[in-house]
C-alpha cells in the first residue's frame, strides 16, 4: 500500500516536472522498437527537459 | 444510443439528500447571519458540498450526455502510444498533473482583491462560476481534444472555426501572456518594494537554482527528488538569513529597491533567463516551484482547518456600489472580471488541451481529470479567499488600497480606513508591519502579501512563537515569488516562440528557433512587451494592479469566452442541439461581462482609462501637476499609458465580437445540416489496440 502511494507520488512528481515514466518508455521501445537502442535514464532526462521548454505547452497564470 | 446515468440505489439516494441538505444548510449561514461574524468553516463546508454535488451531477452529465465520452473508445494515448508524449497514464498521476498545470497564482491573487466587496460576492461567484463555466470549459475543452488526437485549442479553432478566426484567436493568446506576464511581474515588484529580506530571499534562488542545475546536469542526472530536497534546505536558511540581511544597515541598503528599479531588474532577469539554456536556470526552479506550489496550498488547507478563523471582513461591504479602493467598478460586471482563475480561466484551455488528452487511458476518466481539477482549483480560490476576509479589515485595506487613495503614512491610512467604518488604529498597522518584519504594509497591492499576512497568522495561531510570524510571511512570498519567476521565465521563451511562429509569416529566416539572432530578436521584443506593461505598473498613479488587473482579466475572460464558442460550435456541428445551452450559456456570460467591462473602461465617467487621460490632459493644460508625476515629462507619460489601455481594451473587444460573429455564422450553417460536420476522428475500439 505504502510502496504504491510512494510510486504514485514519484511518478506524479515526475510527470509535473514533464519527465513521464521512464520504465514504460523502456517497454514500450522493447515491445514496439527492438531495433532502436535503449537510452539510458540519463538521456532520457535530458531529451525530455529539453522538450519541456522548446516552446509549447505551459502552465497556468 | 447514449448511456444512460445509472439509478441511485436508496442508500445512495438517502446519501446525497444528506450531502444536499448540509451544503443548503451551510450555505444558508454563510449568506444570510448578518450582524455576528460567521466562522470560515461554514464557508469551506458549504463549498465542499456544492463542488461534490456538481461534479456528481452537472459533471457527469456533461459526460454522458453533451460529450458522451465512451469508455469503449481508444484515446489518443493509446492510440498513438510513444511513450514519451502520448502514454496511458494511471488517471491519479494524470489529475495531480493537471492541477498542478491549472493552479498557480491566479486563483491566489483575484479573490483577495475581490474580498474588498466583502465575502459574499466572490464566493459565489466562484462556486456558481465553476460548476456551471470554469469546470464546463476545462472538460469540454479536454474531451474535445481527446477526440481530435490531442490537438491544441488554436489547432481545433483552425479546424472548426476556420483559419482566419484561427490566426486571430493566436494573437489575442499572445497578447493575454504578455499582460499576464507584466501583471504577475507586478505583484512581485509590489512585494519586494523596499522589502530587503523579501528581496535577499528572492536574490538567493537565482544562485540556489544554478547549483540544482549544474547538479541536476552533471553531478547526479535526473535525481529530480533529491535535488528539490537540497534546493528546499537552501531556500528555508535563505529565508532565516533574510533576518540577518534586514537587520544589519549595510547589507539591507544592497537590497533595498524602490518599485522602478525592481521593474527594471526583472525586466533584466526576463531576459537573460529566457535566452540561457533551460536545464541551466528554468528546470531546477521549475521543479522547486512546482513542488513548493503543492506544498503551500497543503499548507494552507491545513492551516484553515486547524485554525478555523472566524471571517472579520463583512459579508458584503459598501464597495459593492463600485467606489472600492482595490479595483474600481461595480460589482457587475468588474468582479466577474476581478475573479478569473477559480472560477473560470481561459488559460486553461490551452493546458486541457496540451499534455494532458496525450495521456488519459481511458476516455471515462476524462471527467475525474477536466472536471474534478477545475474543482480543486476553485477549492483554493476559496481558501485564499478565506485568508483574505480572516484578516483584520482595516489592515486588509491599508495593505490593498493605494497610496493616492488612502494616504502614504500610517496615521492617514488608519484616519481614511476608520472613516468608511473599518476602525483601525495607526499602531494596529505599525504592529502588523513589525510582526511580519517589514517597514510597512501600505501600498502593498496584488494579493501575494495580503494572502502572506493571512497565512502568517494562520500559521502562527497554530504554532506560536517569537519572530515565527515574520518567517511564515517571507516564506509565503518567497513561494509566490519563486512560482512567479518560473511563470515569466517560462512565458517569455513560449512568448519568443509564438514572435517567431508569426514573424516567420512575415519573413521567414524568423522562424528558426535555433537561430542566435532570430532568438534574441524575439526575445527582446517579447520581453520588450511585457516590460512595457510592467514598467508603466510600477509607475502608476494608482499603484499598478487597480490599472492592469481589470485588463488581465478581460484578457482571461476573453479567452474563456472564445474556448466556450468553440465547445458551442462543436457542439452544434455534432448535432447535438438540445444541449447547446450548457457551453453557450456560460460563453453568453462571458461575453457581457467582458463587453460590458471593456465598455465601461473605454467610456464610463469614473473608472474608465479615458477619464484618466481627460484629468490628466486638462490638468495639464492649467499647468497643475498631479501626484504621483513630478513633471510634465511624468504627465505625458501617464496620459500615453492610458491611451495605450485604451486601445488593448478596443482590441481585446474587437476580438471577441470577430470571434463571436464567426461562431455564429458556423453554428447557423451546421444547424441547418442534416448530418454532423465536426472534424472529429474516427471511432477505433479500445478491445481492438490493447490486448
Amino acid at each position: 500500500m505504502i510502496a504504491r502511494v510512494w510510486k504514485w507520488a514519484v511518478q506524479t512528481a515526475r510527470l509535473c516536472c514533464g519527465v513521464p515514466d521512464y520504465d514504460a518508455y523502456v517497454r514500450h521501445l522493447r515491445a514496439h522498437h527492438p531495433e532502436r537502442q535503449v537510452p539510458s535514464y540519463k538521456e532520457f532526462f535530458r531529451e525530455r527537459q529539453e522538450a519541456r521548454y522548446r516552446g509549447t505547452g505551459g502552465r497556468c497564470c | 444510443m447514449h448511456s444512460a446515468i445509472p439509478k441511485p440505489s436508496p442508500a445512495g439516494k438517502i446519501l446525497w439528500a444528506a450531502i444536499a441538505l448540509v451544503g443548503a444548510w451551510c450555505l444558508g449561514v454563510v449568506a444570510l447571519r448578518r450582524g455576528e461574524p460567521i466562522n470560515a468553516i461554514w464557508l469551506v463546508t458549504a463549498s465542499m458540498a456544492v463542488f461534490v454535488i456538481g461534479y456528481r451531477f452537472y459533471g457527469q452529465f456533461v459526460a454522458r450526455r453533451v460529450l458522451m465520452l465512451d469508455p469503449s473508445r481508444a484515446t489518443p494515448a493509446v492510440l498513438r502510444n510513444d511513450g514519451l508524449d502520448y502514454v496511458p497514464t494511471d488517471r491519479w498521476v494524470v489529475f495531480g498533473h493537471h492541477f498542478a498545470a491549472i493552479a498557480g497564482a491566479g486563483p491566489l491573487v483575484g479573490p483577495v482583491l475581490a474580498a474588498q466587496m466583502g465575502y459574499l460576492p466572490g464566493t459565489l461567484w466562484i462556486l456558481v462560476g465553476v460548476v456551471f463555466a470554469g469546470a464546463v470549459q476545462d472538460f469540454m475543452i479536454l474531451g474535445l481534444s481527446l477526440r481530435r488526437d490531442g490537438r491544441s485549442l488554436g489547432h481545433m479553432l483552425r479546424e472548426e472555426l476556420g483559419q482566419v478566426p484561427g490566426v486571430i484567436a493566436m494573437v489575442g493568446v499572445l497578447v493575454l501572456m504578455m499582460i499576464v506576464l507584466a501583471v504577475l511581474a507586478l505583484v512581485v515588484v509590489k512585494a519586494l518594494t523596499h522589502s530587503p529580506w523579501g528581496t535577499f530571499t528572492v536574490a538567493a534562488t537565482i544562485p540556489i537554482a544554478l547549483l540544482m542545475g549544474v547538479y541536476l546536469r552533471y553531478i547526479r542526472p535526473g535525481r529530480i527528488l533529491e535535488v528539490s530536497l537540497v534546493g528546499l534546505v537552501l531556500l528555508l536558511l535563505s529565508i532565516w538569513y533574510g533576518k540577518t540581511v534586514n537587520d544589519t544597515p549595510a547589507l539591507a541598503a544592497l537590497f533595498d529597491f524602490d518599485a522602478k528599479s525592481l521593474a527594471w531588474l526583472l525586466i533584466g532577469y526576463g531576459f537573460f533567463a529566457s535566452v540561457l539554456p533551460g536545464w541551466l536556470l528554468l528546470a531546477p526552479r521549475d521543479y522547486l516551484s512546482t513542488f513548493l506550489k503543492i506544498g503551500t496550498i497543503a499548507l494552507l488547507a491545513l492551516a484553515i482547518f486547524l485554525a478555523a478563523p472566524t471571517l472579520r471582513m463583512p459579508a458584503l461591504t459598501q464597495f459593492v456600489n463600485g467606489t472600492g479602493p482595490v479595483f474600481a467598478g461595480n460589482l457587475f460586471p468588474f468582479l466577474f472580471i476581478t475573479i478569473a482563475c477559480g472560477a473560470v480561466s481561459g488559460w486553461h484551455s490551452i493546458i486541457a488541451s496540451g499534455t494532458t488528452p496525450k495521456l488519459l487511458a481511458n476516455e471515462r476518466e476524462a471527467t475525474m481529470v477536466g472536471y474534478g481539477g477545475m474543482l480543486m482549483e476553485a477549492f483554493v480560490a476559496i481558501m485564499a479567499l478565506i485568508a483574505a476576509a480572516s484578516l483584520h479589515p482595516g489592515v486588509y485595506f491599508a495593505m490593498n488600497s493605494p497610496g493616492a487613495i488612502v494616504g502614504t503614512t500610517v496615521e492617514q491610512a488608519a484616519r481614511t480606513i476608520s472613516d468608511w467604518g473599518f476602525m483601525v488604529t495607526p499602531g494596529e498597522l505599525t504592529e502588523t508591519a513589525r510582526n511580519i518584519g517589514e517597514s510597512t504594509i501600505l501600498g502593498r497591492a496584488g494579493g501575494a502579501p495580503t494572502l502572506a499576512v493571512g497565512m502568517a497568522q494562520l500559521l502562527h495561531g497554530i504554532l506560536p512563537g517569537e519572530g515565527m510570524m515574520a518567517l511564515w510571511y517571507h516564506y509565503a512570498i518567497l513561494f509566490e515569488a519563486l512560482f512567479i519567476l518560473t511563470t515569466v521565465d517560462a512565458g517569455t521563451r513560449v512568448g519568443r516562440f509564438m514572435i517567431q511562429e508569426l514573424a516567420g509569416m512575415a519573413w521567414a529566416p524568423l522562424k528558426k528557433t535555433d537561430s542566435w539572432l532570430g532568438n534574441v530578436v524575439a526575445t527582446l521584443i517579447c520581453v520588450g512587451l511585457w516590460g512595457y506593461f510592467l514598467y508603466q505598473g510600477a509607475v502608476d498613479p494608482l499603484g499598478g494592479i487597480n490599472t492592469l488587473w481589470p485588463l488581465f482579466g478581460i484578457a482571461n475572460q476573453m479567452l474563456a469566452a472564445i474556448a466556450l464558442m468553440l465547445a458551442t460550435v462543436v457542439t452544434v456541428k455534432l448535432k447535438r442541439e438540445r444541449y447547446v445551452l450548457v457551453p453557450a450559456v456560460p460563453a453568453a456570460w462571458l461575453v457581457i461581462c467582458t463587453l460590458t467591462a471593456g465598455w465601461q473602461k473605454l467610456f464610463d465617467a469614473k473608472v474608465s482609462f479615458t477619464a484618466v487621460v481627460d484629468k490628466y490632459t486638462a490638468a495639464l493644460a492649467e499647468g497643475r501637476l498631479l501626484a504621483p508625476a513630478k513633471n510634465a515629462d511624468e504627465m505625458q507619460r501617464i496620459i500615453a499609458n492610458n491611451r495605450v489601455d485604451m486601445i488593448l481594451t478596443g482590441l481585446f473587444m474587437l476580438l471577441v465580437l470577430t470571434m463571436l460573429a464567426f461562431s455564429l455564422r458556423v453554428i447557423v450553417k451546421a444547424w441547418r445540416a442534416n448530418r454532423p460536420t465536426a472534424q472529429e476522428e474516427p471511432y477505433v475500439a479500445l478491445s481492438s489496440v490493447t490486448p
